[in-house]
């Protein structure tokens, strides 16, 4: 095979997999503005299935659901978290690989078994199902992947610099809002963006926790796909799509721009 | 150092709400209705041995496809220029950010029998065909919705891979053939090992994929607990030794891919 071929062919073996992937997302997206109400025949443009999501107050209500649980449960899973990967950085290595093991737990278990296991915990003490039952078990399974994120930034860290601002001077809060964090501010905002997208994503979990009262967007689109066909799915993955498609785009140009910023400073210096 | 205490709010937090839940999960099973203590939940999983075992094969089916569908597609990327790169990785991480709720309904739209599919085919003549409801179907909505957790793994272990290592092999005699098989495999193994656990892993776990493209016709073991803690089966002794013999083929499974890689390796290939 020449070159030529050989990039042909690669590109056509990219080009399938990519349409495997979208299809089907495009072809909700178009049946998003179909009159008909089944899912299969085609009859006509409308928009009246938007209309209709904007109206749904119980779809209304489980998208504040989610996004209170998500602000909250990242916030405090940051924090937790942060404070957690100081700490087990500054353990000794037998203390530090006991509580990783444990903490990898979460992370490597199936989603099913937590849900299962923070339901009997909230059902042997007699903790009614509400957002708060949401949020504590948002909070367990996210606080993980911020510890994840944070220790190889404290890793990186050249731990005199901290011992440095001790001997300045510095009180170790000092020390640690002055020196340290700066440091390991990536990984901390890596490991908060992660705990909100995979709160705001969540449905394993939540399913078992939610009870009727505190459902999120997740769980009432699984209620709603058991019921009955309703195209309103439809027209909520399109914004979905598009929402997550806008914010990625963004973030995206804007690592581009930083980078082109940083090449020029360094051509500069 | 006093920053050891940082770690106490964790340390409580995982104590109440990892801890004590999965000892509830053991004790639960080990216990009959009364909280005496028995063995027969697990006596009585041993009904659903046909139940497990169809779960475990989809689960190696769906992960054996993800791999071959992946590896060449990863390999691929990662050869091209680093915007490129950029895009398609992008690419691959968009569907993930959609609810795979949403996803595996858009796949009811197109399987079922009065669905895209079979009225394009009807077009041409052919079908209708039954597609939902199928083994098959289940599959398919498995390999859909966890194919970017086995691509992202292998692309960052494969865009490690220098392009002058490969040439070398290639200028030292070797064919394709031979440098897939003596330089890139062994380099990507960490990235298999990842990307196998975290497709077989949800897989095998799944209670939705199953009711949703397999119409409830047949059951998987997450269909099993979720049945007996949410369902009118409730029996959560039973549910808790099912979710510990979940645990253990995980384990199992786990151990096996382990034996490729180290932990601190685990952290970047989340992302």
């Amino acid at each position: 095979m020449t070159k030529k071929q050989n990039s042909l062919t690669s590109n056509l073996y990219i080009f399938i997999v990519m349409a495997f992937m979208y299809l089907p997302i495009l072809v909700m997206i178009a049946y998003s503005f179909n009159n008909s109400k089944s899912r299969g025949a085609w009859s006509g443009f409308t928009t009246k299935w938007y209309a209709d999501l904007i109206q749904n107050e119980s779809i209304l209500s489980a998208l504040l659901n989610t996004l209170i649980v998500a602000v909250i449960s990242s916030v405090i899973a940051t924090l937790l978290g942060t404070a957690a990967a100081v700490g087990i950085q500054a353990m000794k290595k037998r203390s530090r690989d006991l509580i990783m093991n444990f903490t990898y737990l979460p992370v490597m278990s199936p989603e099913i078994v937590m849900g299962v296991s923070l339901m009997l915990l909230f059902v042997m003490f007699k903790v009614d199902f509400s957002l708060f039952t949401v949020i504590v078990a948002h909070i367990t399974f996210n606080v993980p992947y911020v510890i994840l994120s944070v220790l190889p930034k404290l890793r990186q860290m050249d731990k005199y610099l901290f011992e440095a601002a001790l001997d300045l001077g510095c009180t170790p809060l000092q020390a640690f809002t002055k020196v340290m964090l700066p440091e390991i501010m990536p990984g901390i905002i890596t490991g908060f963006l992660i705990a909100f997208t995979f709160s705001l994503d969540d449905f394993n979990i939540s399913y078992f926790v939610s009870g009727e009262r505190a459902q999120t967007l997740p769980v009432l689109i699984y209620s709603m796909t058991r019921k009955r066909v309703s195209p309103e799915i439809n027209a909520l993955s399109a914004i979905i799509f598009v929402v997550v498609l806008a914010v990625l785009i963004l973030t995206n140009l804007n690592d581009i721009r930083r980078e082109n910023q940083l090449q020029k400073g360094g051509r500069r210096g | 150092m006093k920053a050891r205490i940082a770690a106490a709010p964790y340390l409580l937090w995982a104590a109440l709400f990892i801890v004590v839940p999965m000892g509830l999960v053991g004790y639960y099973a080990l216990t009959d209705m009364n909280g005496g203590f028995t063995l027969d939940n697990f006596v009585q999983g041993m009904r659903f041995a046909p139940v497990i075992g169809s779960s475990v094969w989809l689960a190696i089916i769906a992960t054996a496809l993800c791999l071959a569908i992946a590896y060449p597609l990863a390999y691929l990327i990662s050869r091209k220029s680093a915007n490129t790169q950029r895009t398609l990785v992008l690419l691959v991480m968009l569907p993930m950010w959609m609810n795979f709720l949403l996803r595996t309904y858009a796949w009811m739209t197109l399987l079922e029998n009065n669905g895209v599919i079979n009225r394009l085919l009807g077009m041409i003549g052919l079908g209708p065909y039954e597609m939902i409801n199928t083994q098959g179907a289940v599959v398919l909505g498995m390999v859909y919705n966890y194919l970017p957790f086995m691509i992202l793994p292998l692309y960052s272990v494969m865009t490690k891979i220098e392009p002058s290592l490969i040439e070398a092999a290639t200028d030292l005699g070797c064919s394709p053939g031979e440098t897939l098989r003596q330089v890139v495999l062994p380099l990507s193994l960490p990235g298999i090992a990842t990307g196998i656990t975290m497709v077989f892993v949800p897989s095998v776990s799944t209670f939705v994929i199953s009711v949703m493209l397999g119409g409830g016709s047949f059951m998987l073991i997450g269909d099993l607990i979720e049945m007996q803690f949410l369902g009118n089966a409730y029996n959560p002794n039973l549910g808790a030794a099912l979710s510990l013999v979940l645990m253990v083929i995980l384990l199992v499974c786990m151990a096996l891919t382990d034996m490729f890689h180290n932990p601190e390796e685990k952290e970047g290939l989340l992302l």
